[in-house]
C-alpha cells in the first residue's frame, strides 16, 4: 500500500520537475512544479470535442489506459512492503497489463482515421514491441540471480548481493530509466513538445482527445514515470529502513527527473529510422546484464 | 461397446439420411447428429478427466488385428475441444450457409462431410491401432479437402485445396514410415508395441523414430517449415471450416506429438530441445508474416502458425522438465500448452467466425478495402476486439493465462541449470516477449484498419450486421474466453490429470502437480477481476463528471488540413510499413510501383504482395521436382475414360499379382540356394 501512496506523491512532482529543469536550463523562470496538476484539473472540468469518426472505442480507450496504469501500479513494491497484489511472475502482469493501455490508445488513435494518429500508432506499436525484450531480459537476469519471480522478492534479494550487483544496478536503472523514456515518448524517442505531427509519436496519437479523456491520458503518463522510478528506487533501496527509505524514494525520484530534464535540454530527438537500432541496443544491455548475471553465479567455466 | 457402435452409426446415419432431406432440414440434422456424437463423447472425456481412463479392445478384423481404444485424460482433453469447436462452428456454419441454399448437392456433401470429419477426429484421440489410426487419418484428410472446396467454382479455391492434400499425404507417408517401421520389427499394431519397442532401442534410433512421428504430425500442426498449406487453405474454406481447421485440425498435430511423447520412449531432453527451437522460429516466423498479410483470412492462417509455436514452446519446455527430472518446469510446460491448446482453438475460430462475417456483408477480405465497419457491424467489431486482446495475451482475457503459465514455466527454467539450459530460457522467453510484441502490431493493423476510422474504399453494396443466430456462436466462444480469463484455476483443475500424464512418464517418477506452480494464477484472477472493476469505476466517474460538460461533435482535426478525404487515412500497408523495412531481410514482399515523375505527374500506382521466403526455399523446390518427375508421365493422362479404367484394371490385377509373384520369387531364390 505504501508504494500506491508514494507513487502517488512522486506523480504529482515528478512531470514538473522535468519540466522546470528544463526551462532554468533554457534560461527560463519556467511553470510551478505543480502547473501539470493544474493542467490536469482544469481539463478534467472543460467539455469535450469528439470526432465524427469515432465509435466507443474512442471513448472506451482513455479510461482502459489509464486502468491498465493504476494496475501496473499495484504490483509495484516498496522496499520490504509488497505491492497491493504480489505474487509469482508479477512483472509479466505487469508487462502485459501495461500491453493493454497500449493496445487501447493505439486503436483510439486509429479510431479518429486521421492519417497522423496512423503514424504514431504505427511507431507506438513498433517501438514498443522493440522496448519489451529488454524488460523482460533484465527481469529474468534479476530473476536468475535472486532466485526469486516476484518484484517485492527480487529487490529485497538485490541488497543483500555483493557490489557487483550494485554494478548490475546501474546497468539495470538505464535500462529502465531509457524503457521509461520510450513508454511515456520522452526525448531520445520522441520529442513531447515538438510542433510539427509529423515527428511525434505519443502526442500526435492523442490529438483528437480533449476534456476529461486528456486528462486521464495526462495523469496516467505522470503515473507511468513515477512508477518506473519506483522500479528503478527498488534496484537501490532494498530492505533500508523506511525513515531512509522513503527520504531515497524522493531523493532518487527528483534525480531521475532532473536528468530526465537535462538530457531533454542538451540532447535532439534522434531521426525516427534511427530509433529502433536505439531500442535494440537497449536489449542488448539488458542481454549484457544476464551474462554479468551468469559470471556472478559462475556458470561460465 | 453398444455406444461405440452408437457413435459409430450416427455419421453413417447422416449419410443416408441427409441427401433425402429438404435443403432447411440437412442443416438442422446435423446440428442434431453432431450434439448427439458430442454428448456421447463428452460425456466419457468428462469421465476420463476425472481419472477414469476408458480403455477396451474391440476385435477388430483379420487384417488389422484387435483394435484398443484408449481414453485417457488428454485424449479427454482433446475430445473436449474438438466438441465444442464443432459445436459453435455447426452452428456458425448453419447460418453462414443460409446464403447458398440453392446449391443443395454441395451442402448435402458438406453436411456429411463435417460429420465424418468429425468422427474421425474424436477416432483419432481414441484409436491405439496404428493401421486403424491410419484410416481415421485419412478419412480426416479427405474430409477436410471435401469441406474445403465448397466453393468450388472458384479455380483458387480447388488449388489451394489440392495443395492441402498433396502436404496432408506427406504427412500420412510419414506416418506410414514411423508405424511400418514399429510394425516390421515387432509385428503389432498395438501403440504400446512402440512403447516397448522404442524403450529397447538405443537412443539415436528411438529420436529418429520420434522424429518422423514428429515431422508427420509438425505438418498437420504447421510448424515451420512445414506451415505453407495453412496460409492457402484456410482463406479457400468457408468460414466456419477455416475456423474449425485452425481451431482444431491444427490441433490434432499438436494431439499427435503430445500423444507420441507419451508412447514413445526417447532422448526426452534432446527433442525438448528440437521442438523448442522449431517452436520459437514457428512462432516468430508465423507472426512476422503475419503482419505483412493483406488478406484477413490469410492473416489470421499465419497466425494459427504463431500460435501453434506458442503451444510448442510449452510441450518443448515441459518435455525438457521431464527429461530432466525438473517436475515444476514439465508441470507448466504442458498445463500451458495444453490450455493455450483450447485459448488458441476459442478465440482464432472467433476470430475466423468474424471474419466470415465480415465476408458476408462486404464480399471481400481484403484489409486495405475495409474500414469503419465498426459502426455498421458493432457487435462483430466487439467480438472482434475481444479475441483480438486475447490472442495478444493481455489481461483479463484466456491467452493471458496460458501465455503467463509458459512465462512462469521460462522463468522456473532460469533458476537453476547449465549454461546452455540458461541461454535457451533467456531466449525463448525473448521469443515469446517478442512474438507477443509482434502480435500486438498485427492485431492493431487488423481491427484499426477494418472496423476503424471510414469506409477506405466505396463497396458496391451496403453493409449490415448479420443476423443473431450467426453471432450467438461467437457469443458463446467470447464468453469461454472471458470465463477462463476470470476464473482461470477452474480451467487450471481440469488439466490436472493430462499433465498428469506427463509428468509421471515412468522413468521419472514425481510427486502430483506441484501446488506451488500455479499459486500465481489466483491473484491473477483478481487482479483480472479489479481490472475490469477499476475500468468500469473510472468510466462511471468519467460519466458523472462529462454529464455536466459540453459535448461537441466535428470533424477530425486535421493539423490545419481542412479538406481530409476517406483516401488520406492510413491503410494497413501504411500501418506496416516501418515494420516491413526493417524485417525486410526475413521477408519476402513483391512490388509494383510507379512513382511520381515530372511537373504534370500521372498515374500513380503501389501495389505489393506478400510471399513465403520458407516456401520459396523449402516447399517450392520440392513440389518442382515432384512436378518435373511427375510431368513425365503426363502422356498417360489422355482424358479418355476407357484408358483411365484400363490402368485401373492394370492397379488391382498388380496388386493382386504381388503374393503369387514374392511367391514365385522366394521359390526361385530358393532354387538357386539349393543349386
Amino acid at each position: 500500500m505504501l508504494s500506491i501512496l508514494l507513487i502517488i506523491l512522486a506523480a504529482f512532482f515528478f512531470t514538473g520537475i522535468i519540466i522546470r529543469t528544463k526551462s532554468l536550463a533554457s534560461g527560463r523562470k519556467g511553470p510551478g512544479i505543480l502547473q501539470p496538476i493544474r493542467d490536469v484539473i482544469r481539463l478534467f472540468r472543460k467539455g469535450v470535442v469528439y470526432s465524427e469518426t469515432t465509435s466507443f472505442v474512442f471513448q472506451l480507450a482513455p479510461t482502459v489506459y489509464f486502468a491498465s496504469v493504476v494496475m501496473a501500479m499495484l504490483v509495484v513494491p516498496f522496499g520490504q512492503s509488497r505491492g497491493v497484489l504480489s505474487f509469482n511472475g508479477d512483472f509479466i502482469f505487469f508487462a502485459y497489463v501495461l500491453a493493454l493501455g497500449k493496445f487501447f490508445s493505439i486503436i483510439a488513435a486509429l479510431d479518429t482515421g486521421s492519417s497522423f494518429e496512423g503514424m504514431g500508432a504505427s511507431r507506438e506499436a513498433l517501438y514498443s514491441m522493440f522496448a519489451e525484450p529488454a524488460f523482460f531480459i533484465l527481469m529474468g537476469s534479476l530473476a536468475l540471480l535472486s532466485g526469486h519471480t516476484s518484484f517485492q522478492e527480487i529487490f529485497a534479494y538485490l541488497h543483500i548481493g555483493s557490489q557487483i550487483s550494485y554494478a548490475l544496478a546501474a546497468l539495470a536503472t538505464f535500462v529502465l530509466l531509457m524503457i521509461a523514456m520510450i513508454e511515456n515518448s520522452r526525448m531520445p524517442i520522441d520529442d513531447p513538445k515538438t510542433h510539427l505531427e509529423l515527428t511525434m509519436i505519443h502526442e500526435v496519437m492523442i490529438l483528437d482527445n480533449s476534456g476529461f479523456d486528456l486528462g486521464l491520458i495526462l495523469t496516467a503518463g505522470y503515473l507511468k514515470f513515477a512508477i518506473y522510478g519506483a522500479l528503478i528506487v527498488n534496484l537501490f533501496i532494498g530492505v533500508i529502513p523506511y525513515q531512509y527509505a522513503i527520504p531515497a524514494f524522493f531523493a532518487i525520484q527528483f534525480l531521475i527527473a532532473a536528468t530526465i530534464g537535462m538530457i531533454e535540454s542538451f540532447m535532439a530527438r534522434f531521426r525516427m529510422s534511427h530509433n529502433p537500432q536505439f531500442i535494440v541496443v537497449l536489449t542488448s544491455v539488458s542481454l549484457l546484464i544476464f551474462f554479468g548475471v551468469l559470471l556472478i553465479l559462475q556458470k561460465f567455466i | 461397446m453398444n455406444l461405440i457402435i452408437a457413435f459409430l452409426l450416427i455419421p453413417f446415419a447422416g449419410l443416408l439420411l441427409i441427401p433425402f432431406l429438404e435443403v432447411k432440414w440437412k442443416g438442422i440434422a446435423t446440428l442434431i447428429l453432431l450434439t448427439v456424437n458430442a454428448v456421447i463423447s463428452g460425456y466419457f472425456a468428462v469421465q476420463s478427466l476425472r481419472g477414469d481412463a476408458i480403455s477396451l479392445i474391440l476385435p477388430g478384423s483379420y487384417v488389422t488385428g484387435p483394435i484398443p481404444l484408449r481414453l485417457d485424460a488428454l485424449s479427454g482433453w482433446f475430445i473436449l475441444i474438438i466438441n465444442l469447436i464443432f459445436l459453435t462452428g455447426g452452428l456458425y456454419g448453419f447460418s453462414y450457409l443460409k446464403t447458398y441454399r440453392e446449391r443443395r448437392n454441395s451442402l448435402t456433401l458438406h453436411a456429411i462431410s463435417f460429420l465424418f470429419q468429425h468422427a474421425s477426429m474424436l477416432s483419432i484421440c481414441l484409436i491405439q491401432n496404428s493401421f486403424v489410426f491410419l484410416i481415421a487419418w485419412e478419412i480426416m484428410a479427405l474430409t477436410s479437402f471435401i469441406l474445403i472446396i465448397f466453393e468450388h467454382e472458384n479455380p483458387v479455391n480447388i488449388k489451394a485445396a489440392i495443395n492441402y492434400l498433396i502436404q496432408a499425404h506427406f504427412s500420412i507417408v510419414f506416418l506410414m514410415v514411423g508405424f511400418l517401421w514399429v510394425i516390421n520389427k515387432t509385428g503389432s499394431y498395438d501403440f504400446q508395441a512402440i512403447t516397448t519397442y522404442t524403450a529397447s532401442l538405443p537412443g539415436p534410433a528411438s529420436l529418429m523414430l520420434f522424429l518422423c512421428f514428429f515431422i508427420a504430425f509438425a505438418i498437420k500442426a504447421g510448424f515451420v517449415p512445414f506451415h505453407s498449406w495453412l496460409p492457402y487453405a484456410h482463406p479457400a474454406a468457408p468460414s466456419h471450416i477455416s475456423g474449425m481447421m485452425s481451431g482444431v485440425i491444427i490441433k490434432i498435430g499438436i494431439f499427435g506429438i503430445l500423444r507420441m511423447l507419451l508412447i514413445v520412449k526417447t532422448d526426452f531432453i534432446l527433442a525438448g530441445y528440437l521442438i523448442l527451437i522449431v517452436s520459437v522460429l514457428s512462432g516468430l516466423y508465423g507472426v512476422m508474416l503475419a503482419i505483412i498479410q493483406h488478406n484477413l483470412k490469410k492473416l489470421l492462417a499465419y497466425h494459427s502458425i504463431e500460435n501453434i509455436g506458442i503451444i510448442g514452446i510449452g510441450i518443448g519446455i515441459g518435455c525438457i522438465g521431464t527429461g530432466s527430472g525438473n517436475h515444476v518446469l514439465a508441470t507448466l510446460g504442458f498445463a500451458g500448452a495444453l490450455l493455450h491448446t483450447l485459448n488458441h482453438s476459442l478465440f482464432k475460430s472467433l476470430l475466423f467466425f468474424m471474419a466470415g462475417n465480415i465476408y458476408q456483408s462486404t464480399h471481400t477480405m481484403d484489409i486495405e478495402k475495409l474500414g469503419g465497419l465498426i459502426k455498421k457491424m458493432p457487435q462483430t467489431a466487439l467480438l472482434f476486439l475481444i479475441a483480438a486482446l486475447a490472442i495478444c495475451g493481455i489481461p483479463p482475457f484466456n491467452g493471458f493465462i496460458s501465455e503467463f503459465i509458459i512465462y512462469t514455466g521460462l522463468y522456473s527454467w532460469l533458476s537453476g541449470g547449465t549454461l546452455f539450459s540458461l541461454l535457451a530460457a533467456i531466449f525463448s522467453t525473448v521469443g515469446l516477449v517478442a512474438i507477443g510484441g509482434l502480435a500486438m502490431i498485427c492485431f492493431t493493423k487488423a481491427f484499426g484498419i477494418i472496423f476503424l476510422g471510414t469506409e477506405r474504399h466505396t463497396l458496391p453494396h451496403s453493409c449490415r450486421e448479420v443476423s443473431f443466430l450467426q453471432l450467438l456462436p461467437g457469443y458463446l466462444l467470447a464468453g469461454v474466453i472471458i470465463l477462463i480469463g476470470l476464473f482461470p484455476l477452474m480451467f487450471i483443475r481440469m488439466l490436472e490429470k493430462p499433465v498428469g500424464l506427463f509428468t509421471v512418464i515412468p522413468l521419472f517418477p514425481s510427486e502430483h502437480m506441484p501446488a506451488n506452480a500455479f499459486e500465481a494464477l489466483q491473484p491473477i484472477s483478481w487482479a483480472s477481476w479489479i481490472l475490469i472493476v477499476l475500468i468500469i469505476c473510472v468510466f462511471c466517474i468519467r460519466k458523472y463528471v462529462m454529464s455536466k460538460s459540453r459535448i461537441d461533435m466535428s470533424p477530425t482535426w486535421g493539423c490545419g488540413y481542412v479538406a481530409p478525404n476517406f483516401k488520406q487515412q492510413y491503410t494497413a500497408s501504411s500501418f506496416v510499413r516501418s515494420y516491413s523495412k526493417l524485417f525486410a531481410p526475413a521477408l519476402l514482399v513483391e512490388k509494383e510501383e510507379e512513382l511520381l515523375h515530372g511537373v504534370f505527374p500521372g498515374k500513380v500506382k503501389y501495389h505489393t504482395r506478400a510471399y513465403d521466403k520458407v516456401e520459396k526455399w523449402f516447399i517450392d523446390p520440392i513440389l518442382k521436382l515432384n512436378k518435373n518427375f511427375l510431368g513425365k508421365f503426363v502422356f498417360l493422362n489422355n482424358g479418355k475414360l476407357q484408358f483411365y479404367i484400363l490402368y485401373g484394371i492394370f492397379f488391382i490385377l498388380a496388386v493382386l499379382s504381388i503374393p503369387v509373384l514374392y511367391v514365385g520369387v522366394m521359390s526361385f531364390i530358393e532354387i538357386l540356394k539349393n543349386l
